[in-house]
């Protein structure tokens, strides 16, 4: 069930194909027709490289620097988007409680949004990989014990997790030092929290792939445990594993964005989406709605494109997936 | 079915240990309890003195068995801001948050069976595309910016409903400020209920969906169909049971979930529940209330994972057979 449908029409034709480069190989798949033949999915993805290189381009593409205090004017602060009666045409989407450029400040904010999700997914993906090999691998006590440690750890929410650890981090630290250590302790909580799903997941399918022949080969031939769990068994278990991957970054992002809005997460001074969001809601009352709305916006369609993305590959390389 | 609840209590048990250790050590680490007390203006003598008398000099398991005591005595200590015990203080809050949880299960469960069933039942109809879609862009929307969302549309811009507090509550039996009998209170929960509910709803029409549709296909309802039962029949009285199974068990989970996200709700409705009371404790550190802020939620969460569990072992005799055959 999980092999990577990418690669496999490809490499099964006759030999006069193993001359062509990878990126021919990737074009001939079936992983590239479907995407060439979903209109949604193409423009998703368009959406999300835009997204992505709007924020690894933040220092070149912003108008201003929103970290650079000496650049910053409150006599600017609130002024609404440019195409507004009072907008100033400095600033395209206006700007925020501080005077700050608000296009140039959402730019920066994705920036870190993105990175957080990125990095903490990554030690989710690290730490489930690991643990969900070993479970599914070894089987018996170490499979049980941890898996009745994922299922004791998901029934509690990450979202309840995360809000408690960080609140009681921020209250032994101080604000002051937290906001420093913010960035670092959202990618660890937020990577930590959600490793039962990767865990389940591989346990899965290393569960499928152990009966196989080629595992009972590689151990007959006397390979380790380690090499046979890392270089045969998890190539073999990657597609699940993609997919997951882009539901688990959409969730990071929200994780963040909720939790810098209930200010255990990024300072104000160093904005992410979310705590864009939150340092306008104050002001939502008294009709500056382009700060909390237009960063919301911004946060949703991120989301939003990540999830479409999710669901196509869901269907595109195992539709079986979710029902285990 | 014995041995199954005795495993899940051990299982509850262990967990809530295990919660107890933590806030032990959250209790023991945070702030400075003389300092509370006393104040800055005591000699470090008389402080080691003190220490002493009150026990903080007292190894990690003396002090930890006496902590547990008492909190199996109910006296979690006395919160710093309100000068009350942090118990009472919790409960007085504990009515607002599960009201709020109920009017938002009370929503999902009115709108996702018959949303995920008609899904279902014509998988190809533009309501069903209309569905599916509202429920992933509900899946993309935080639940804070649905409730800012829906805060600026009908309470800035339209002005039809309250954006925060709790209205006007009234008592019932003197131990329950209640919200659900006042036209004003009533009013001022429906933007928070729908905001929670509108995490979890998506995820209910989904799965109700899937598994609607797995049931659709089996032999029984293809027999009922072809018996010439009645359509609506066959698809609530027949499906909708089988389908109802696995909902039970996301469904437990989920509530406990709810409690975490009413945290972000009551923030920014400013209700006046447990979850806003945990982040303002947060605010002022205060330990006493954060810590008996944990083990209500934590006791809450175990016993409703277990409830469900057990549950679905007695609905499902084949949970019951398998687990007791390992």
């Amino acid at each position: 069930m999980s092999e990577l449908t990418s690669a496999a029409p490809a490499t099964n034709e006759a030999p006069e194909y193993k001359e062509r480069s990878r990126w021919e190989l990737f074009k001939r798949s079936t992983f590239w027709y479907s995407f060439t033949r979903d209109r949604v999915a193409m423009v998703c993805a368009f959406i999300f490289a835009l997204f992505v290189s709007a924020a690894l381009l933040a220092p070149v593409l912003a108008p201003t620097n929103p970290y650079d205090l000496a650049a910053i004017d409150i006599m600017d602060s609130e002024l609404p988007p440019a195409w507004a009666e009072e907008g100033d045409e400095r600033f395209l989407l206006g700007t925020d409680d501080q005077g700050r450029d608000l296009f140039s400040t959402i730019l920066y904010g994705m920036r870190i949004s993105l990175a957080i999700g990125l990095f903490a997914v990554v030690l989710q993906a690290f730490i489930g990989i690991v643990l969900g090999l070993m479970a599914g691998y070894f089987g018996g006590r170490i499979d049980s014990f941890l898996m009745r440690v994922a299922d004791i750890q998901l029934s509690f929410s990450t979202m309840m997790v995360a809000i408690i650890v960080l609140a009681v981090f921020q209250a032994s630290f101080g604000s002051e030092l937290y906001s420093k250590l913010a960035m670092l302790m959202l990618i660890l909580v937020i990577g930590i929290a959600e490793w039962p799903q990767y865990a389940r997941t591989v346990r899965a399918s290393v569960l499928a792939e152990k009966k196989k022949e080629y595992v009972e080969a590689a151990r007959v031939m006397g390979f380790g445990s380690g090499r046979i769990m890392f270089r045969h068994i998890l190539p073999n278990a990657l597609s699940p594993i993609l997919v997951i991957s882009t539901v688990q970054i959409a969730n990071a992002i929200i994780s963040e964005a909720a939790l810098s809005f209930l200010g255990l997460g990024m300072p104000v001074s160093q904005p992410s989406l979310g705590s864009l969001i939150s340092s306008g809601f104050e002001y939502i009352f008294s009709g500056s709605w382009w700060i909390t709305v237009i960063p919301g916006v911004v946060l949703v369609v991120l989301v939003l494109v990540l999830n479409l993305l999710g669901d196509w590959l869901r269907d595109v390389l195992n539709p079986k997936l979710y029902k285990g | 079915m014995l041995l199954f609840l005795m495993r899940r209590l051990m299982q509850g048990l262990i967990v809530m240990f295990v919660i107890s250790i933590i806030s032990f050590s959250i209790q023991d680490n945070l702030g400075d309890p003389l300092r509370e007390l006393v104040g800055q203006s005591v000699s470090e003598a008389e402080r080691q003195k003190l220490r002493d008398e009150i026990g903080l000099n007292d190894p990690f398991l003396v002090q930890y068995s006496r902590f547990l005591g008492n909190a199996l005595q109910g006296d979690l200590g006395q919160s710093y801001f309100f000068k009350e015990p942090a118990l009472d203080v919790i409960f007085a809050k504990m009515p607002a948050t599960l009201e709020l949880v109920f009017a938002a299960t009370l929503i999902i469960i009115l709108v996702s069976i018959p949303a995920g069933v008609y899904c279902a039942i014509r998988p190809d109809s533009w309501g069903t595309k209309l569905i599916l879609g509202f429920s992933i862009l509900g899946i993309s929307v935080p639940v804070f910016l649905t409730a800012i969302f829906s805060i600026y549309l009908f309470s800035i811009e339209l002005g039809w409903l309250p954006s925060y507090g709790r209205g006007e509550t009234t008592s019932v039996f003197g131990l329950w400020e209640s919200g659900l009998f006042t036209r004003d209170g009533l009013l001022h929960l429906i933007l928070p209920a729908i905001s929670l509910a509108s995490i979890m709803l998506p995820l209910f029409i989904r799965l109700i969906r899937s598994e609607m549709t797995e049931v659709l296909h089996t032999e029984y309802v293809k027999f009922a169909k072809a018996k010439g039962l009645k359509k609506v029949r066959i698809y609530f009285l027949h499906a909708l049971k089988n389908t109802m199974l696995p909902v039970i068990t996301v469904g437990g989970v989920q509530i406990g979930t709810m409690v975490a996200y009413t945290i972000l709700t009551e923030t920014v409705f400013q209700w006046p529940g447990m979850g806003f009371l945990f982040l303002e404790a947060v605010n002022r550190v205060d330990t006493p209330l954060i810590v008996a802020y944990l083990i209500v939620v934590g006791g809450v969460f175990v016993v409703v994972n277990t409830l469900v569990d057990l549950l679905y072992g007695l609905v499902n005799p084949t949970v019951r057979l398998a687990r007791t055959a390992q």
